[in-house]
């Protein structure tokens, strides 16, 4: 494995975008001031939002948990600094749609003090025990940098009888704009190597491979230096070319090993743990500081503000405040961006605040992102198929996803579309065609939510049936044994026993019948039932 | 002139048998066409359709009485799904679709009458006699089956509030010269 | 502070259908002059003529469909339309031919099936068959190239005959048409000559036509200049002049005198034109990389067996239409392998 890894291979497709990482660098990381107001989201992750465990008017500490997960696929949230909780209410948080979802809004005491809410650092983290390391970055909330958000702990708990292959470090950040990883590597060379390290210790890999694009000369030079070298301790840094969607799990596992993670499946399934740099660092603060993942790196930048750079950010600052650390808008700003100018989305507003798992904030303008040409009929040309990574034909899909052939969509593989946005990018019609693949994807999820409602909703009618029909022939029951009891008693006074009981044999028929219809009806309701 | 009458009668067997048997091997597989129906049907149990619910409603299309646009709480979808299973026209709804609701019980007014529990087809509703009652929010399927028979008028619907996990991209804006749809969906 | 909210990506260069088009155009070019130099100012009157009728037609169509105008007409496929159609007419081909068939081009083949976009068949091909066929006469009228024909017209000569029928005073029709190479490949096959025989006939040059396989040469230079401009990718042309050559070379190889060598055909008629500017029309043809190999070759087969066995000399319009029909069936059958899906194939194998 390792004699082959600094032999490269190529994904199908791709582009060379124009960089736009030169004005974000110039400067160094900049610490960001305390802002006046933390709105910190209790979900920040892939998985169940985290509960808030504090109350309006709580005094928490620096690190004080503050959200708790329960859940195995989720992450605690932790006050960013110390103060008090004001409230915990529904915020606009970020998200594509821009609606509310519940934060803990701190308003912070300027004394950043930790209290005992300092978690105990692991110092020999190196012969650590791999399950109290995990247990460690699960309890710091660390989730994936890269801007997925996936709970980081989840991702390094081995399935069983698994033998890991190799552990894939993403340092490629093949967007444009963005410098966040760049930056992390080139001050904190360090700690990253120690957080890989760490998840070495934990994961036991074969083999690790850290997978930085070519041009970030810098964050090499800086990795090899703290790594002594392009080869120590069973890690290898290896330049990659730039070309985007290099920076994709996917993407960057094939260009380093050549192999092609399944579709619908995990890098796990080939034996492959994938993590960003800056979880790495993350990591390496929980385990040797006893740092649960509070701040970040966040590249703010673009025409549209006065002073592109990197700042070092509490979680839940908002917006507006990263923009007057870079010193403002300028006038040409037009759209304003969480991630980069490929997959980010757009939002409405500056008040949001930023999240684990935001890398950048994207102020634009006009030269930046054009506005959209008009919009044409696909004319076929298969330029998008050619740049495709994934190698889809996006123009069928854009033709199924049009004419909500949801079925046909899933038959050309919607789902396995990374919605890196290179077939928009390309396409001469100008075709919003990642929109349409994300309204086909979503109106298939929402399908699948309503069939297990109506399965649901199905089962509990059909339930109710059987119950009334149970009532009913209880009733029917019931009446038959009074009617043949009075009839019993009629049969003592009768004057004609004969008549009598001709009429007791009948009423008894008659139940019985009744009695037998009901049982009838409720098997062949049984009979209707799906089976399974 | 023989030899080809002969040739082409023989293909022409050959073609029926084998359509023959693939038509009965195709029934034997799947389910029965109610089921099938019902599987596409939407569950709301309301009646908007005439029927006493979902599952008489299929039968009904199954045996060829009902079209298959009666039934609003589906909307454009059901028809569809349906028009492709049965190979129908599609048709557009018949009645007024509505964005999806729940029932929510005022419980201060509430008199604890049962009525609505009675009415209820899915059992969405909790209480007993002369308690407050409440709706189990996630079991209701919007069919206002309750609000006809609370004495008190006590019942509102409100509709489903967006949220992030089940927001959805909308349809991207059509095209300049925009070509004809009905030609695409059809 | 507020935003408008867009869609990503957000970075996207500016570009158009327009563009693309008016790069086809420009390719066009080189091969049009040619053809203008060895036909002479027809070629370039049946091309104008092709062209303002298609954009009027076009510009009516979308008035009567109620689709906006000036967007659409910025798109230059009409355009492309009308040149590619006007290419395949003779010379001095009457006014109203070319309106029947940019006609049926713009109208039927494209907007009756929803316009740009939507047609299953290449307008300009559609156009050029059912003038074939309605008027084999008029469709036969092609003047000998420049060095050797006896007469020239002038541009003013050439608007009299296009739009009056009317020739300078001294000629018929029947004295200065000729037969094209391919024709006259088939009628003196017919008549059992061999090839060597009927290559003495003066209308051949080097391998093909004299004059035609320098139009063809000129033609091949713009479709070199289209895969540079990343406007066509090589999978369509060279699959098309591949499969017409190889067939062509195998029928050869057993009988060089009964059967036409491989660079006579790809040189000779609307081969290379057809293999760079008609066959590789996005719209109609196949999506996938390697349906556009088969479409390319089926292309290329039919070429070359309409030519022999056929009862049309030429055949690139025959062929493009055939496959054209063929594509949605090729397109379902050839899709490339999902990344992550199985069969597994060569890893890094993925070609662009
Ligand atoms: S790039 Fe655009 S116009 Fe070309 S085939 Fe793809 S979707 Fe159609
Ligand atoms: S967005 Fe999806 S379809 Fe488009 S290029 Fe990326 S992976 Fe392919
Ligand atoms: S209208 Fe629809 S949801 Fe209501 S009962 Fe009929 S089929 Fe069921
Ligand atoms: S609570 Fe009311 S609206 Fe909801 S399912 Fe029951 S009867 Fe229908």
């Amino acid at each position: 494995m390792t004699e082959q890894a600094h032999k490269l291979h190529r994904f199908h497709g791709g582009l060379h975008l124009p960089r736009h990482k030169e004005e974000s660098t110039r400067d160094p990381v900049l610490p960001m001031r305390i802002p006046a107001r933390l709105i910190v989201p209790l979900r920040q992750h892939i998985g169940e939002s985290a509960e808030a465990c504090v109350a309006p008017g709580d005094r928490v500490n620096k690190g004080q948990l503050i959200g708790r997960c329960d859940t195995y696929v989720g992450a605690a949230v932790h006050a960013p600094t110390s103060g008090r909780v004001v409230e915990i209410a529904d915020h606009p948080v970020p998200h594509p749609s821009g609606l509310s979802a519940p934060c803990v809004v701190i308003e912070p005491d300027g004394r950043e003090s930790w209290g005992e809410s300092r978690l105990p650092p692991i110092e020999d983290y190196l012969d650590a025990d791999p399950v109290s390391l995990r247990n460690r970055i699960r309890e710091a909330g660390i989730v994936g940098l890269g801007g997925a958000a996936f709970p980081s702990a989840v991702k390094i708990t081995p399935r069983p009888g698994q033998t890991l292959d190799c552990l894939v470090i993403n340092g490629a950040e093949c967007e444009p704009y963005i410098t966040c990883d760049d930056s992390l590597m080139r001050t904190h060379a360090r700690g990253v190597i120690e957080g890989i390290r760490i998840l070495m210790q934990a994961l036991k890999p074969r083999c690790c491979l850290i997978g930085i694009e070519d041009h970030m000369s810098g964050a090499i030079a800086a990795m090899r230096d703290a790594l002594g070298g392009d080869e120590a301790h069973g890690i290898r840094i290896v330049p990659i070319p730039s070309l985007y969607p290099a920076g994709g799990e996917r993407q960057l596992i094939q260009v380093l090993t050549g192999r092609e993670v399944p579709s619908q499946g995990l890098p796990a399934d080939i034996g492959i743990v994938c993590q960003n740099v800056g979880t790495a660092y993350a990591i390496y603060r929980a385990v040797a500081h006893g740092e649960p993942l509070i701040s970040r790196i966040i590249t703010v930048t673009g025409k549209g503000v006065q002073h592109p750079r990197n700042l070092e950010v509490l979680i839940g600052t908002p917006i507006a405040d990263l923009v007057a650390a870079a010193e403002g808008y300028t006038d040409e700003v037009s759209r304003l961006i969480m991630g980069g100018p490929m997959m980010g989305f757009a939002l409405q507003s500056d008040a949001i605040p930023v999240v684990k798992g935001t890398n950048c904030i994207l102020a634009a303008s006009h030269e930046d992102v054009a506005p959209p040409g008009p919009v044409m009929p696909c004319i076929r040309c298969g330029q998008c198929a050619e740049v495709c990574p994934a190698q889809l034909l996006p123009q069928q899909l854009y033709w199924f996803a049009r004419a909500k052939d949801f079925d046909k969509a899933q038959d050309y593989s919607l789902f396995d579309c990374i919605e890196c946005g290179c077939c928009a990018y390309v396409c001469p019609s100008n075709i919003p065609l990642v929109q349409y693949y994300r309204f086909a994807k979503n109106e298939i999820w929402a399908q699948e939510r309503e069939r297990r409602k109506a399965d649901i909703a199905r089962e509990r009618h059909e339930f109710r049936q059987a119950r009334l029909e149970q009532e009913e022939r209880e009733k029917a029951e019931r009446l038959a044994r009074k009617k043949a009891a009075l009839a019993a008693k009629q049969d003592d006074t009768a004057d004609d026993p004969k008549k009598a009981a001709i009429q007791a044999a009948l009423e008894r028929a008659k139940a019985r019948k009744a009695a037998q219809e009901a049982e009838q009806m409720s098997a062949e309701k049984a009979d209707k039932e799906p089976s399974g | 002139m023989l030899a080809a009458t002969l040739a082409i009668s023989t293909l022409a067997a050959v073609f029926g048998l084998l359509l023959g048997y693939s038509a009965v091997r195709f029934r034997v597989e799947s389910d029965p066409v109610v089921d099938q129906i019902d599987a596409l049907l939407p569950q709301t149990q309301c009646g908007q359709c005439s029927y006493a619910g979902c599952r008489p409603y299929a039968e009904a299309i199954a045996a060829g009485e009902a079209d298959i646009n009666r039934c609003p709480p589906g909307g454009e979808a059901t028809v569809l799904a349906l028009a492709d299973l049965l190979g129908r026209d599609p048709k557009p709804v018949e009645g007024e679709t509505k964005p999806p609701s729940v029932a929510i019980i005022d419980e201060q007014v509430c008199i604890g009458c049962t009525l609505c529990i009675q009415a209820c087809p899915v059992d969405a509703i909790l209480g007993a006699a002369k308690q407050m009652h409440t709706v189990i929010e996630s079991e209701c399927t919007g069919c206002e089956l309750c609000i006809e028979p609370c004495p008190v008028d006590c019942i509102y619907m409100v509709p489903i509030a967006p949220d992030i996990s089940t927001w959805k991209w909308p349809f991207p804006a059509g095209e300049t010269q925009s070509a004809d749809r009905e030609a695409v969906s059809s | 502070m507020h935003f408008r909210t867009q869609t990503s990506p957000h970075m996207t260069p500016a570009h158009n259908v327009g563009q693309v088009m008016r790069r086809v155009l420009y390719a066009l070019v080189p091969g049009t002059l040619a053809m203008a130099w060895y036909f002479g100012w027809g070629v370039l009157i049946n091309v104008a003529l092709a062209v303002v009728l298609a954009v009027g037609l076009e510009a009516l169509m979308l008035v009567l469909r109620r689709r906006p105008v000036i967007p659409t007409l910025s798109d230059y496929s009409a355009v492309v339309t009308g040149w590619l159609f006007a290419l395949a007419l003779p010379p001095l081909t009457p006014w109203w031919v070319t309106l029947v068939g940019v006609g049926f081009a713009i109208v039927v083949a494209k907007h009756l099936y929803g316009g740009l976009g939507y047609n299953p068949f290449n307008p300009a091909m559609v156009g050029y068959v059912v003038v074939l066929l309605s008027f084999p006469r008029e469709m036969t009228l092609w003047l000998p190239p420049m060095p050797l024909s006896e007469v020239s017209f002038g541009p003013m000569q050439a608007l009299a005959a296009i739009f009056l029928g009317q020739l300078p005073p001294g000629l018929t029709w029947d004295a200065i048409t000729t037969a094209t190479p391919l024709d006259l490949m088939k009628t003196e096959l017919g008549r059992n000559l061999t090839i060597t025989e009927i290559r003495d006939n003066p209308l051949f040059g080097d391998f093909s036509g004299k004059g035609w396989e320098w139009i063809g040469n000129w033609f091949l230079l713009g479709g070199i200049a289209l895969l540079f401009m990343r406007v066509i990718t090589w999978h369509i042309p060279v699959a098309v002049l591949g499969g017409l050559a190889v067939t062509a070379g195998l029928f050869w190889i057993v009988d060089p005198d009964a059967y036409a060598s491989p660079a006579f055909h790809v040189f000779s008629g609307a081969a290379i034109l057809g293999a760079f500017f008609i066959a590789t029309d996005p719209v109609s043809a196949s999506t996938t990389p390697m349906g556009r190999i088969l479409y390319g070759l089926g292309i290329g087969v039919l070429i070359y067996v309409i030519r022999t066995w056929g009862n049309y000399p030429d055949a690139v319009a025959f062929a493009v239409l055939l496959m054209n029909m063929a594509a949605p069936t090729i397109d379902h059958y050839t899709r490339p392998r999902v990344f992550g899906q199985k069969p597994p194939r060569r890893e890094n194998g993925g070609t662009p």
